[in-house]
């Protein structure tokens, strides 16, 4: 496993065989605020990358959410509906979003870590 | 803020801090730009800190706002002829929520007068705190005096439920809603009154700005095992809309008049002449033609500030002021409409997002939090 890549848009994603667990990145929830809802796909609905499929909406602003990869949506986080604030306290955790079935290959423009570090200073 | 002739500060922001903003910035606060001023939007979560006020109490840093000090033999008479509501109704050691109108009736500001023991001190907002100064300098008569006590003064507001039992302090938990007393905070004078933003029970401290590091941090000591926050303007913003307080700029501004805010109440047309007055009994006789009113939406249907309103497809108005409650679980809304277009109970569509969103017409305020009504009966 590579470990966790990262998005320009600020998603973040894991791949454990064919599936991709998806997120949004510490980053990205500091900088919208407390997360009061999200729009998501239904399991069985296809991505593909860069497509919009949902919206994060804080006390601040609504956002749109990203795919990072081609896929099949597998899993939905269902605990977001009654606790959308897992995507602050933890984003990388219990805030996952997505889990896809991943169709065609990984995009060749994602971050490591140290990238995305960087990418992040660069926009602040 | 100082600017030296050397090389130019890029960094330094043009926005004024108040004598807590070090203290803001240790506590985590995300730091924005308010009426001119750098203050906490939030320290660790707005979830957090409006649960915190609603359940507890949250200290708020409310020194942005303008306050000055109105003395004189003809200040009594003077702030009656430019003020909306009667002060003959108070006395010294009580303060009263005023408007401050135009010729043609419009809300200039929404501002507290305090009658304290040297005078009266007359808290603005900050974003109008130059305007309303000159205008009152203005309309000062001889024998008026009008200071801009506003940076040498701190103030701040501890708001909630457990505000009285965990001040640090004795000699206030009898101080009645809306009056005013000087006395110890932390064992600092300070001067004490019972008000606030947040339709919850609580103190507004004002006190010198050298002495103000000392007494918040107290608070925040004394309270924290009781969960006791320092809360921002987010938390601020949620809770004063809650209990449906105006807030000038949103809610109101020049182009409204206060029975249109749903004011009327603090318009006294019989105390004597103000400015204003003739235009205010005119809409008063014929009936305001926009009205406030409160919105209720689902959840992630946030309404915000200029969302147009509709009725069965047609325009009645405007969203005015809109956010997420943390504490009732959905988004709230206060818009300004037709006068009778939308009744409680009844459902309108707001635009949010680019699309329609249905939202329920409900009672004023969304929710009664522990503040002391002035009709409250005294505690036994």
């Amino acid at each position: 496993m590579a470990g966790r890549q990262y998005t320009k848009s600020h998603e973040w994603l894991t791949v454990e065989g064919k599936t991709v667990t998806v997120g949004i990145t510490e980053f990205a929830q500091s900088q919208l605020g407390d997360v009061v809802f999200l729009e998501l796909p239904n399991p069985g609905r296809k991505l593909e990358a860069e497509e919009s499929f949902g919206v994060v909406e804080s006390v601040k602003a609504a956002s749109d959410l990203y795919a990072p990869v081609s896929g099949r949506v597998a899993e939905v986080n269902d605990k977001l509906a009654a606790k959308p604030e897992l995507i602050n306290s933890d984003p990388y955790g219990d805030g996952w979003i997505l889990k896809l079935d991943l169709t065609g290959e990984l995009p060749q423009d994602l971050m490591d870590e140290a990238a995305y570090k960087k990418f992040t200073e660069s926009q602040t | 803020m100082k600017r030296t002739t050397s090389a130019p500060n890029l960094t330094a922001s043009a926005a004024r801090r108040t004598p807590l903003f070090e203290r803001h910035v240790a506590l985590g606060g995300r730091m924005v730009d308010f009426g001119g001023w750098e203050l906490p939007q939030q320290y660790t979560s707005i979830r957090a800190e409006h649960l915190a006020v609603r359940k507890v109490a949250g200290l708020f840093d409310i020194s942005h706002m303008g306050r000055f000090r109105v003395t004189g033999e003809a200040a009594f008479n003077f702030l009656q002829s430019l003020l909306t509501n009667d002060l003959s109704r108070i006395s010294r050691g009580r303060a009263q929520y005023n408007l401050m109108c135009n010729e043609q009736g419009g809300i200039l500001d929404d501002l507290v007068v305090y009658w304290g023991d040297e005078g009266f001190f007359v808290v603005v907002n900050a974003a109008n705190r130059e305007h309303d100064l000159a205008w009152m300098r203005d309309h000062a008569p001889d024998g008026v005096e009008i200071e801009d006590r506003t940076f040498e003064l701190a103030l701040i507001a501890l708001q909630g439920p457990r505000a009285e039992e965990l001040l640090p302090a004795t000699g206030f938990a009898d101080l009645p809603y809306f009056g005013l007393r000087a006395g110890q905070v932390a064992g600092l004078s300070a001067l004490v009154s019972r008000t606030g933003y947040t339709g919850e029970d609580g103190f507004e401290i004002f006190i010198a700005a050298e002495k103000v590091v000392s007494v918040w941090d107290a608070i925040l000591e004394n309270g924290a095992t009781a969960g006791i926050l320092p809360a921002g303007l987010g938390a601020r913003d949620a809770t004063r809309l809650e209990a449906a307080l105006r807030l000038y700029g949103n809610d109101m501004d020049a182009t409204v008049n206060p029975y249109e805010a749903g004011l009327g109440w603090t318009v006294r047309l019989d105390k004597g002449d103000f400015i204003g007055r003739d235009a205010l009994a005119q809409v008063k006789r014929e009936g305001p033609s926009r009205t406030l009113v409160g919105l209720k939406t689902a959840p992630g249907d946030i309404a915000r500030h200029g969302s147009v309103v509709r009725r069965q497809d047609r325009v009645v108005g405007g969203v005015t002021s809109g956010t997420h409650s943390f504490f009732l679980g959905h988004p709230i809304a206060l818009a300004m409409v037709e006068v009778a277009s939308l009744r409680v109970g009844e459902t309108a569509e707001v635009d949010v997002r680019g699309r329609e969103a249905p939202a329920e017409v409900v009672q004023l305020p969304f929710y009664r939090g522990s503040a002391r009504s002035a009709a409250a009966p005294a505690k036994s």
